[in-house]
């Protein structure tokens, strides 16, 4: 098995003559990784899944797996195999023939079959189960024949497409501890397309993120969290302030309420900047506290304050900067701020980003 | 204010009765047009079936006997009903061969063809089940199309009219639409995230076909059978336009009892008879098909 485990190559899909599904896509995933694309519905992540698993296939472009050209190659012959949104578990068949449907089909021995549907069901806790149908199953234990029916021929790599979109919370976030678990056991390659922010971010080696048909920006949670590059990333993982400033100098910019900032590096000469401030990483002081020095500050006005039991969200009205999220944690040794408190908010230099887009 | 008043079980039992004395209030104008014009008219003919015959033909309601129902069991009888069962199973595996394929086509199409396609499948029906069937007869008779066709090759000609083949088309061509219907029906339902994922777990085209949406779509096969396979079994119109006087079915057969032998009587246990058979079929069917789902 040679190259990376998924290598995709300019891979463009348009639908009918006007609609871009997917434009200039270049992605590698490494054997063994667990890879999420993250995206808001419509985005093109689960066309790009479709596209690997052989159910559509690119307009232009190429998609390679372990190093071979998948081409026109249809779903059956490629070493992948998928799990559905919908599980799509095969309603007229028990589970046991559910899971053993792929290695039927590679036609493996039938004592084979036996063992390894068996042990696969074993390592989903479904043993007992296996006689039933897929209807008389709640909906965790279909997920789980569904990763199972997938895992069970061990390919080459596993598509995901919103496999715990069904689930309520709870089980959700079981089932993405369990995930993650199972899959650096199986040592499998993952691709697993969510629209949640929160599963791709706890789950993920790397992560993807793309907006209407193109990649936006690729790399491990921390990055994308903390070192957004672009508006939209910023804006659709977690909450964020989004500040316009003008740049006046080598890392100074003037925000619109005349306070000057400083700005990290890689910034433009002149012109407009956009500032991305994680509410968590702003700092709320009382009038007349000292500012730690090295942090940008400006005088604001607590507007309102939303308890959420761990933590309170303050919105603070900055002036012409206009409105900023602030969180606090809620403990009580810091107290809190009350509605038309007049304070003064600041941040560190590496807490800004700068954000184009 | 209102007071709210204990729930007894007096109270549940009178809401109970309310709740179906409206249920019969609803369905009243239903039961009184089948009781009219269905169960009473059944009941006469099982009444007919054990009644005697007069020397003149006249059917008279008295020494009550079973001498009908042993005529059943007649070779002439039981000939008639193997041939007309032939017929019907025959008729019901050719419906089901064209109109699968056809149904499938219809079911994968976008909405606006689709809609396009079945008002055409349900076209026929506006015109009169009769003429249709004579046009058959232009179309299959000695200068028909087929005949032409032959002798346009260098052939013979063709003589299909009057044959069991001609019944057959006939038959298939004025039944097509009950089998289409229901197979469209079944496959337009089906999750085809299943087919995807057979083809997912290595199955080519059409082992995914033959594992998934054959099996899926069975509801509607049976349904489409159970639909044709009845009312060919007792067809009478399509086999005396088309089939001649050489073969004698089932449908012919009850007719000429109550019309020329006279023989009420008689007619009555074959009606019977061929409700009977068409019981037993249908129950047949159903388990078989409730088997593979």
């Amino acid at each position: 098995m040679a190259g990376p485990a998924v290598e995709l190559i300019g891979v463009r899909k348009t639908f009918g003559d006007d609609v871009v599904a997917v434009d200039s896509l270049d992605l590698t995933i490494e054997d063994g990784e667990f890879f999420s694309l993250l995206g808001p519905s419509g985005c093109g992540k689960t066309t790009t899944l479709r596209m690997i698993a052989g159910f559509e296939f690119p307009t232009e472009g190429s998609i390679r797996v372990h190093g071979a050209e998948m081409g026109l190659m249809p779903p059956n012959e490629r070493p992948i195999n998928t799990v559905f949104q919908s599980y799509a578990l095969f309603p007229h068949m028990t589970v046991f023939d559910n899971v053993a449907f792929g290695l039927q089909m590679r036609k493996v021995e039938k004592s084979d079959v036996e063992s390894r549907v068996r042990r696969v069901l074993d390592q989903v806790q479904l043993a007992r189960r296996a006689d039933a149908k897929p209807n008389e199953l709640s909906g965790g234990m279909q997920q789980r024949v569904a990763l199972a029916r997938a895992l069970v021929n061990e390919p080459e790599v596993l598509l995901l497409d919103e496999p715990l979109g069904a689930l309520d919370l709870k089980l959700r976030q079981n089932m993405q501890y369990e995930l993650k678990d199972l899959q650096s056991r199986v040592g499998i390659t993952f691709v697993y397309v969510t629209h949640d922010q929160e599963e791709a971010l706890t789950m993920s080696d790397r992560i993807g993120v793309m907006s209407e048909g193109r990649l936006l920006q690729v790399g491990d949670s921390h990055e994308i969290y903390e070192r957004p590059t672009s508006r939209f990333v910023a804006a659709f993982i977690g909450d964020i302030n989004l500040v316009d400033a003008e740049v006046t100098g080598r890392g100074d910019a003037r925000l619109i309420n005349g306070v000057h900032v400083s700005i990290p590096e890689g910034h433009p000469d002149s012109g407009p900047v956009t500032l991305a401030l994680r509410p968590e990483r702003i700092a709320i002081h009382r009038q007349g506290e000292t500012v730690p020095s090295g942090r940008n500050q400006m005088p604001a006005k607590i507007t309102r304050r939303t308890y959420f039991g761990d933590v309170y969200y303050y919105d603070v009205d900055a002036g012409l900067t206009g409105v900023l999220d602030v969180k606090e944690e809620n403990r009580p040794e810091t107290g809190t701020h009350d509605i038309g408190d007049q304070v003064v908010v600041s941040w560190s230099l590496e807490a800004a980003n700068l954000v184009s887009g | 204010m209102s007071v709210e008043a204990p729930v007894t079980p007096e109270l549940e039992r009178d809401a109970r009765k309310a709740e179906s004395r409206r249920g019969l209030r609803i369905g009243l104008p239903a039961y009184v047009y089948l009781v009219l014009f269905f169960a009473l008219p059944l009941v006469l003919v099982f009444v007919y079936s054990f009644a005697s015959r007069s020397s003149t033909g006249r059917t008279e309601l008295r020494d009550w006997n079973l001498d009908s129902y042993q005529r059943l069991l007649d070779p002439l009888v039981i000939e008639i009903f193997v041939r007309s069962f032939a017929l019907a199973l025959v008729t019901t595996v050719v419906c089901l061969l064209v109109s699968y394929p056809f149904a499938y086509y219809i079911a994968t199409r976008g909405p606006s063809l689709r809609n396009i396609l079945l008002v055409l499948v349900m076209i026929p029906f506006w015109s009169n089940f009769l003429v249709r069937t004579y046009a058959w007869r232009v179309l299959l008779g000695t200068d028909g199309i087929a005949s032409q066709i032959s002798q346009a090759l260098g052939g013979e000609e063709v003589r299909i009219l009057f044959t069991n083949t001609a019944v057959l088309i006939g038959l298939v061509y004025g039944f097509l639409p009950f089998m289409v219907l229901p197979l469209y029906a079944a496959i337009e339902r089906l999750d085809w995230n299943l087919v995807e994922a057979a083809r997912d777990l290595y199955a080519d085209g059409w082992t995914a076909f033959r594992k998934v949406t054959l099996p899926l779509s069975m509801p509607g096969v049976v349904a489409g059978s159970i639909l044709v396979f009845i009312p060919t079994l007792g067809a009478y119109v399509t086999p005396a336009i088309l089939g001649g006087a050489r073969t004698v079915l089932l449908g012919d057969y009850i007719v000429s009892q109550f019309l020329a032998a006279r023989n009420w009587p008689f007619g009555s246990a074959l009606s019977f008879a061929v409700m009977f058979v068409m019981l037993l079929a249908t129950i047949f069917y159903f388990r078989a098909g409730a088997k593979t789902l």
